[in-house]
């Protein structure tokens, strides 16, 4: 560990023997200009998998409610056959919306770790990174839709296993995962905007039970938009998650979907989280 | 390897300013026992590629000439305040490059506030604040590329271990990927934490944490590390450990230490230059001998007074009913506390 030998050690110095201080002698030569981004978008997913490799169980306690969900509300309904689905058994049609809700909690939680890291210091610390709020903001984001992507996965898995006829294209799929991630970031940067503003995990956890039943409800995950009384539609019209799982099932399923406009919508969204929670998280900073 | 902005790189002109530059009670001598060897022995390898091998005369002298009139810190009136609270009231202060500088004070002294301006956490709503001469409130991403911050709080991610918590900032410092790993496992083995680089943080003592912290800080060669209260909650010997490190490393790459700390005796045995701050701005300054004398001379006391007395004579009566801090100021202090075990 501190055996280094008094004798130079120049020509080796390449850090191979981890000895030595000789490379934290040199700046790293800056990233310029787009470069930043992506690589702090990088550095952000890396933490949150090496974080998930560590400790798995998040991803398995998270993964009993949507097989109970799946389980017990779609194996029940689709015996009653009281939601009009286009002819897809009920548990085929509720999979994707299950697949977005669980993705959903995950990414609406992630504002919890922001002001846990806050309470530590460690947000601190990143802020005095060269790493522009925005590019931070962005970084987490995508950290949560990884995290909520690995999630997604697993009930993906479940549901396969419920016998529930699924896509295996992979374009499809890489699809899926894009809606996922992107629906994802939206979720993740309303809970860090939430958690700018009411600066407290207690708050934020009782925003967060507040709005995420409201939100799935509030969507075609269920049932479909055609049922609603007319100011429920009105919710699911500017819901993102009803967008979110119009694209998951045309993609998983093959119903009809209008996927231009669902990938609009979550894209637009996900931007519009991203400028938002990036003006709100100089208020964590102090 | 280099890098090829003229004031881009420490490495040249670091070791002359280390030796020569005024920083007679200090250099050398605690860097002390454990790791001194690491320290010196390993540097001397360092600038053998970018420059004139040993500690050259030519170059490294004409790199300091270039920067003697640059400050490493300079505030001048800086002012910040919480609602009516007047945190930092008129701060002037000035870091010498390559010292250890030490701000000292009781809680709620402004001691956090100043760092947090300088550190451009905080915008710096007057005055001036210049970080080797980039303006904090304007080059944010400039200084922000010069410094290592240690906040207080024990801030590694308990959930990831040594070398992945290094590595995040090795990322975030833009380290390429082929020389990330060498430079991580060096600043883990700078601080002495090589076999417990692949533990989880959670499971360190306190003191590997501020460690490990160091080794964060380190990993993007600073010129400027910021230490806020380092040793708080620590016991002595995890203390002992932490500043030992902290010269080990300064000694080696001639950066330049910004420590706040409200423990006196660690001030008066660690630091170059002491400025003791007491309700918003510096209310004496100097090395630590000198102050102490001074108030020797004042008081014509045969007892050469503490850094603590010395205190209590510049910040005078008010001291107990001011000082102390918010709620908050306690609260966090606490929270460390309790992280620390």
């Amino acid at each position: 560990m501190s055996e280094a030998p008094a004798a130079p050690r120049a020509a080796s110095a390449d850090g191979s023997t981890g000895d030595g201080i000789a490379l934290l002698l040199t700046p790293p030569v800056p990233r310029a200009g787009w470069r930043v981004l992506p690589a702090r978008v990088i550095a952000m997913c890396a933490v949150e998998l090496q974080k998930l490799r560590h400790d798995r169980t998040e991803l398995y306690t998270r993964a009993v409610q949507p097989a109970l969900w799946l389980l017990i509300f779609g194996q029940t309904f689709t015996r009653i056959r009281a939601i009009p689905t286009g002819g897809v058994p009920y548990i085929d049609y509720l999979a994707p919306g299950i697949i977005a809700q669980s993705a959903m909690f995950i990414a609406i939680f992630y504002g919890i770790q922001i002001i846990w890291e806050r309470d530590a210091g460690i947000l601190n610390k990143l802020l005095v990174t060269p790493t522009p709020r925005s590019a931070l903001i962005t970084g987490k984001a995508f950290a949560a839709g990884v995290k909520s992507l690995v999630q997604a996965v697993v009930v993906i898995v479940i549901a396969a296993l419920l016998g529930v006829a699924l896509t295996w294209n992979p374009l499809k799929l890489l699809g899926v995962a894009l809606a996922v991630v992107l629906a994802s970031v939206f979720f993740s940067c309303l809970s860090m905007t939430i958690a700018g503003i009411v600066l407290s995990r207690d708050r934020l956890m009782g925003f967060g039970q507040a709005i995420t039943m409201p939100l799935f409800f509030g969507s075609n995950a269920l049932y479909p938009v055609s049922v609603m009384p007319g100011w429920l539609q009105a919710v699911s019209k500017v819901n993102p998650l009803s967008y979110q799982v119009d694209a998951l099932r045309g993609l998983l399923l093959g119903t009809p979907a209008h996927l231009a406009a669902d990938f609009a919508v979550l894209t637009v969204a996900a931007a519009a989280g991203i400028t938002a929670a990036s003006a709100l998280l100089g208020r964590l900073a102090r | 390897m280099t890098s090829d902005k003229p004031d881009g790189s420490g490495t040249g002109g670091t070791p002359d300013v280390a030796g020569t530059a005024e920083t007679p009670s200090r250099s050398g001598a605690p860097a002390g026992a454990p790791v001194a060897s690491e320290g010196p022995g390993g540097f001397e390898g360092g600038p053998a590629g970018p420059a004139e091998g040993a500690p050259g005369a030519v170059g490294a002298s004409s790199v300091a000439a270039d920067r003697v009139s640059v400050e490493a810190v300079s505030c001048t009136g800086l002012a910040h305040a919480f609602g009516e609270t007047r945190a930092v009231d008129g701060l002037d202060l000035a870091v010498r490059e390559g010292e250890v500088f030490g701000l000292l004070g009781p809680n709620g002294a402004g001691k956090t506030t100043a760092i947090r301006c300088i550190t451009t956490l905080l915008p710096v709503p007057a005055g001036m604040v210049r970080v080797f001469g980039h303006d904090a409130a304007k080059e944010r991403m400039a200084v922000r590329r010069l410094l290592g911050y240690v906040p207080q709080q024990l801030s590694a991610d308990s959930a990831l271990t040594g070398r992945e918590n290094v590595a995040l900032f090795a990322r975030v410092f833009d380290v390429p990927r082929r020389e990330r790993a060498a430079r991580v496992t060096q600043a883990l083995a700078a601080v002495g934490l090589a076999d417990a680089a692949d533990r989880l943080a959670g499971t360190y003592s306190g003191g590997m944490v501020r460690r490990l912290e160091l080794a964060q800080a380190l990993v993007s060669a600073p010129r400027l590390l910021i230490l806020d209260e380092p040793t708080i909650g620590l016991d002595p010997i995890a203390r002992t450990g932490v500043w030992e490190h902290i010269n080990a490393v300064r000694a080696a790459t001639g950066m330049t230490v910004l420590v706040t700390t409200h423990y006196m005796d660690e001030a008066d045995q660690y630091c170059d230059r002491v400025g003791l701050m007491h309700r918003g701005r510096v209310r004496a300054l100097g090395t630590p001998t000198a102050l102490r004398h001074g108030l020797a001379e004042r008081r014509g006391a045969d007892r050469l007074p503490t850094l603590e007395d010395v205190f209590r004579d510049v910040a005078g009566s008010g001291l107990d009913d001011h000082s102390g801090g918010g709620f908050r100021d306690v609260r966090s202090t606490r929270r460390t506390a309790r992280r620390v075990g």
